[in-house]
């Protein structure tokens, strides 16, 4: 088991250099919140960053062996496509996370 | 079914107006709008938690560590990381190196962060510190007067709470429960698929998520271990790029 003083300088470690990287872009941009490249930015960026955390949390996918990634491409596609529906997280979630439950069961 | 269930469906989509008839104070009705905003991320965000908290004390450490973890980073993905490499005992360089890169995204927020919405030194620095991925995706696509500093402060303690909470229970139940359930790994999946998807139904710009979905496949080739950095840039890159009139082009 790790001792406490190393636990401790993990955790020191850690949020300090993660509250900086949130904080230290503010610094450039609350000076330049008029330029409207920042503006143009800041409309583009979340759908994009979104959309690229989700191919990175499904990264390890294998697509070239069967099943090819359906056990979880079809449950991605049947949350979203059930968001667009009824603009419902929970729901969208819970019907994502039975279908991946689903899909596990049926290709195991 | 459908018909009945929808005092609920619209409970957690939309804020609850309070009701007409009493006097409104903002403050209340701020977080009442806000409990609204995070309803749909803050129950995943608690399971999550639990599965933090099993996994903490499955490695050995002691349960209070899991509230430090959470409470102090306030990173999920990191988080998860950084239990696997104290259980191996990594080197505290390597604790930092891995923080860098695996945060190195947020960079990126602060561009569409309401941030100036926020009032008060000490509020714009909590905001900062808790700009997780579910708070960025939850304001930045927000029109600005809808978000108020107490709405905008609400919804990010209250995913903190959910978080912490949810860690604290599972590192509690520890032993008796057994540590993996796989489906319930995709509720994390689901999560920001729905955050994705909610992005790209208010952007109505096609192209976005399709430029974002090329930049990650690229990315994943050509640098699975910096996938993140990579592809953020490249998509931040050819927005510039494309950007329709011809203003700066600072990164060609």
């Amino acid at each position: 088991m790790p001792d406490t003083t190393y636990l401790a300088a993990t955790v020191a470690i850690a949020a300090t250099i993660t509250f900086a990287l949130r904080a230290a872009p503010f610094a450039v941009v609350n000076r330049l919140r008029s330029a409207s490249t920042v503006t143009y930015l800041g409309q583009r960026l979340p759908s994009g960053i979104m959309i690229i955390l989700v191919v990175y949390l499904l990264r390890d996918t294998q697509l070239t062996h069967p099943p090819s990634g359906v056990t979880q491409l079809l449950p991605v596609a049947v949350t979203a496509a059930t968001y667009a529906w009824k603009r419902h997280m929970l729901l969208s979630m819970a019907v994502g996370t039975l279908t991946y439950a689903l899909m596990l069961t049926l290709t195991s | 079914m459908e018909c009945q269930s929808q005092p609920a469906l619209s409970l957690a989509r939309h804020p609850v107006p309070a009701p007409p008839a009493r006097v409104e104070l903002p403050f209340r009705r701020d977080l009442l709008a806000a409990a609204g905003d995070v309803a749909g991320v803050c129950p995943g965000m608690f399971l999550l938690g639990v599965t933090f908290g099993l996994v903490v004390v499955h490695a050995g450490l002691a349960w209070w560590w899991t509230p430090l973890f959470s409470g102090l980073i306030f990173g999920g993905s990191l988080e998860f990381l950084l239990i696997a490499m104290a259980a191996a005992a990594a080197p505290l360089a390597a604790i930092a190196l891995t923080s860098l890169l695996v945060q190195g995204r947020h960079l990126f927020y602060a561009v569409s962060f309401p941030l100036h919405q926020v009032s008060g030194r000490l509020r714009r620095t909590y905001a900062m510190f808790a700009l997780i991925d579910e708070a960025y995706a939850l304001t930045a696509t927000r029109p600005a007067g809808e978000l108020t500093s107490t709405r905008i402060l609400a919804m990010q303690t209250l995913m903190h709470a959910s978080w912490v909470g949810g860690g604290v229970a599972g590192a509690l139940a520890g032993n008796s429960l057994p540590v993996h359930v796989p489906a319930l790994d995709f509720a994390f999946t689901a999560l920001f698929v729905v955050l994705a998807a909610e992005a790209s139904l208010t952007g109505r710009r096609l192209a976005d998520p399709l430029l974002a979905l090329a930049c990650a496949l690229v990315a994943r080739v050509a640098a699975p271990g910096q996938m993140l950095l990579l592809a953020m840039g490249m998509y931040c890159a050819l927005q510039l790029i494309l950007r329709p009139r011809t203003g700066r082009r600072r990164h060609a």
